[in-house]
């Protein structure tokens, strides 16, 4: 049983169709991955999922509660963390988690219970005193993961949350959603890069407005499985261009020291090595959801 | 091998806070240098002393053999620089703000609008030119900020964190176009967080707390630096089996990578069939453990951690 549910949403501004008939279901303990680059409409999405933004048109469920026509009953269900979340900057880790205890009308018996838990996903706790503006980038989004996080909310909605975020802090931001996940909690996040695909249990790769592919991270990319070669090259640039001669070619590009080559089919891989073979020798390499987005994207 | 970009000893202090500590290494003509770290690692201070724009505490550096201290000027009009924020003028249009960067690298007018069509074209933005730069879509911009920068012809690009937020269409194309002015001789040096940049360089350096911890190509970073093995299976429950792996002393770690399991372990032994046998015993049902090759990221980490360690280490 999905808990969160929503249906051909559309919605646009102005002349601008942003979100073009999109739909997603989140279960229990399921994180739902939003993967595309800026300006693909994942923020308007979780907008319309979290009922801050009327569609168009379709509709947004959550637990049984119409984000609209229910406000306040889908919202004490619901954590939504904008991708510029406002943390009183001023105020410390420990007073702004209160305010929002506050806001949410979290008992005061409860608080401490859930504090003590937040803390010990995040690690914050020895920085409580310390004033938010003060943290460092990837600590605010941990805070903001936590004040969004405050009532136990059963879905979570997360825009970009490990953006401008360093590898490390972002491995535990991940660390901490799965272990919200496993006291299932459904997730809903976005991020524009590719290689968090993969972290997902389900992912929909966004495009100007719509979904490209949606599924299972691991099947998605299996799609693209055998067309993917590398090889290492003196002249990478010279020969990558050499390389998009050949009709079986769909792209090819240098990474490095290395040429990529994306093939139009897998029946092309031998015929294809064999013409690189003057310049390179090219291998089978593991596709990946960049390969994926630019397959699907692609106007050739 | 030449060497255009020399860093010896490089240090910078603010205060108390030592942003940059005796930093070394060399930029070979051609090469597409990274220099990859978290935020506040340095990379910013580094650059911003590569292109003399602030001067070091102590230590040494050389660009194109000019030094840094003495003739700085002389440096500044044969580098080119892209900042994280594109130094465009939101308000000119396209052609505006190319004339307006070529008057303040005083390129000679029997040369200028050669430049600024030579830039058109390698950006793709001829039949663009009285667009206002703030109506360009991302790509685009970034596209004629690197313009910007290549107008007087510089022999050394430096990028700070070139392709944040750039769709990957836009960013394959904008690293095809680097790619290309290194194999045409101009050296590159690059600052970002973004492993997908990274894996651009020819060669990396991986700074911390103002410290270069590792300097490798990506390939032998993903493939030599770590010593574990990084072994991948799917099980449920992921919690439980985690606590089961992580309690044998052959595993390093067990992690949750979406639907499936990483786990670190001991080179030396079959990883597979500890994997396999440890589950297996606890009375959970593994699908067959893998071999995977770890990423960039992986190798990163792995550093971090153990440069942490040291460090901890020293404290004691």
């Amino acid at each position: 049983m999905p808990v969160l549910t929503s249906k051909d949403l559309h919605k646009a501004f102005g002349s601008i169709q942003a979100v073009k008939g999109v739909s997603c279901e989140a279960e229990q303990g399921e994180i739902f991955g939003l993967v595309g680059p800026d300006g693909a409409g994942k923020s308007t999405t979780l907008r319309m999922l979290a009922g801050l933004l009327k569609p168009d048109q379709g509709f947004s469920i959550i637990n049984d509660a119409d984000v609209l026509a229910q406000p306040d009953l889908a919202r004490c269900q619901l954590g939504y963390m904008p991708q510029h979340f406002a943390l009183y900057s001023d105020l410390s880790v420990k007073e702004n988690l209160a305010f929002f205890a506050d806001m949410y009308l979290v008992e005061k018996a409860k608080r401490r219970e859930r504090l003590e838990r937040l803390y010990r996903f995040s690690r914050l706790e020895p920085y409580s005193n310390r004033p938010a503006g003060k943290l460092s980038g990837g600590m605010q989004k941990k805070l903001a993961l936590m004040c969004a996080m405050i009532h136990t909310p059963k879905v979570l909605i997360l825009d970009e949350p490990t953006t401008g975020v360093d590898p490390l802090s972002r491995r535990e931001l991940w660390d901490i959603l799965y272990a919200f996940a496993d006291q299932g909690v459904a997730i809903v996040v976005s991020t524009p890069y590719m290689d968090e695909a993969e972290r997902c249990h389900k992912v929909a790769l966004m495009h100007s407005g719509a979904f490209v592919a949606f599924g299972n991270p691991k099947s998605l990319v299996s799609r693209m499985e055998g067309r993917v070669l590398a090889g290492r090259a003196q002249k990478p640039v010279t020969i990558a261009a050499e390389l998009m001669k050949h009709s079986g070619v769909s792209r090819a590009y240098q990474v490095g020291h290395s040429v990529h080559v994306v093939l139009i089919d897998v029946a092309m891989e031998k015929e294809v090595i064999s013409y690189g073979a003057e310049w390179l020798e090219l291998k089978p390499q593991r596709p990946s959801f960049e390969d994926l987005f630019l397959d699907l994207t692609g106007e050739n | 091998m030449e060497h255009v970009v020399v860093a010896e000893n490089l240090t910078r202090k603010f205060g108390d806070f030592t942003a940059v500590d005796n930093v070394s290494f060399q930029v070979g003509r051609g090469e597409i240098y990274g220099f990859l770290g978290p935020n506040g690692a340095g990379k910013s201070t580094t650059i911003r002393m590569l292109t003399g724009l602030m001067a070091p505490t102590s230590g040494k550096a050389m660009v194109l053999e000019f030094d840094l201290e003495t003739e700085s000027e002389k440096i500044k009009e044969r580098i080119g620089y892209m900042s994280q924020r594109f130094s465009l003028y939101q308000d000119l249009t396209v052609i505006q703000n190319l004339n307006f960067y070529a008057g303040i690298y005083r390129i000679p007018r029997n040369k200028k609008a050669d430049r600024i069509d030579w830039v058109l074209q390698m950006a793709d933005l001829s039949g663009r030119e009285d667009i206002l730069a703030a109506e360009l879509a991302g790509g685009w911009k970034q596209r004629l900020a690197l313009g910007c920068a290549l107008l007087h012809e510089p022999e050394v690009l430096f990028l700070d964190e070139p392709t944040a937020g750039v769709d990957p269409r836009a960013r394959r194309g904008f690293w095809d176009l680097i790619a290309k002015m290194s194999e045409q001789g101009v050296t590159v040096f690059v600052t970002t967080h973004y492993m997908d940049e990274a894996e651009n360089c020819h060669r990396l350096s991986l700074i911390y707390s103002g410290r270069l911890i590792a300097t490798a190509t990506p390939e032998y970073m993903r493939s030599q630096v770590i010593d574990d093995r990084i072994i991948e299976v799917s099980v449920f429950p992921q919690d439980e089996a985690i606590q089961v792996l992580e309690a044998n002393p052959n595993v390093r770690r067990a992690q949750v990578f979406g639907e499936v399991l990483h786990i670190l372990a001991n080179p030396n032994i079959d990883g597979i069939e500890v994997v396999q046998k440890t589950l297996s015993a606890a009375g959970l049902k593994p699908s067959q453990p893998i071999y995977i090759e770890p990423s960039l990221e992986d190798a990163f980490i792995y550093l971090i951690e153990i440069e942490d360690q040291r460090e901890e280490g020293r404290k004691r």
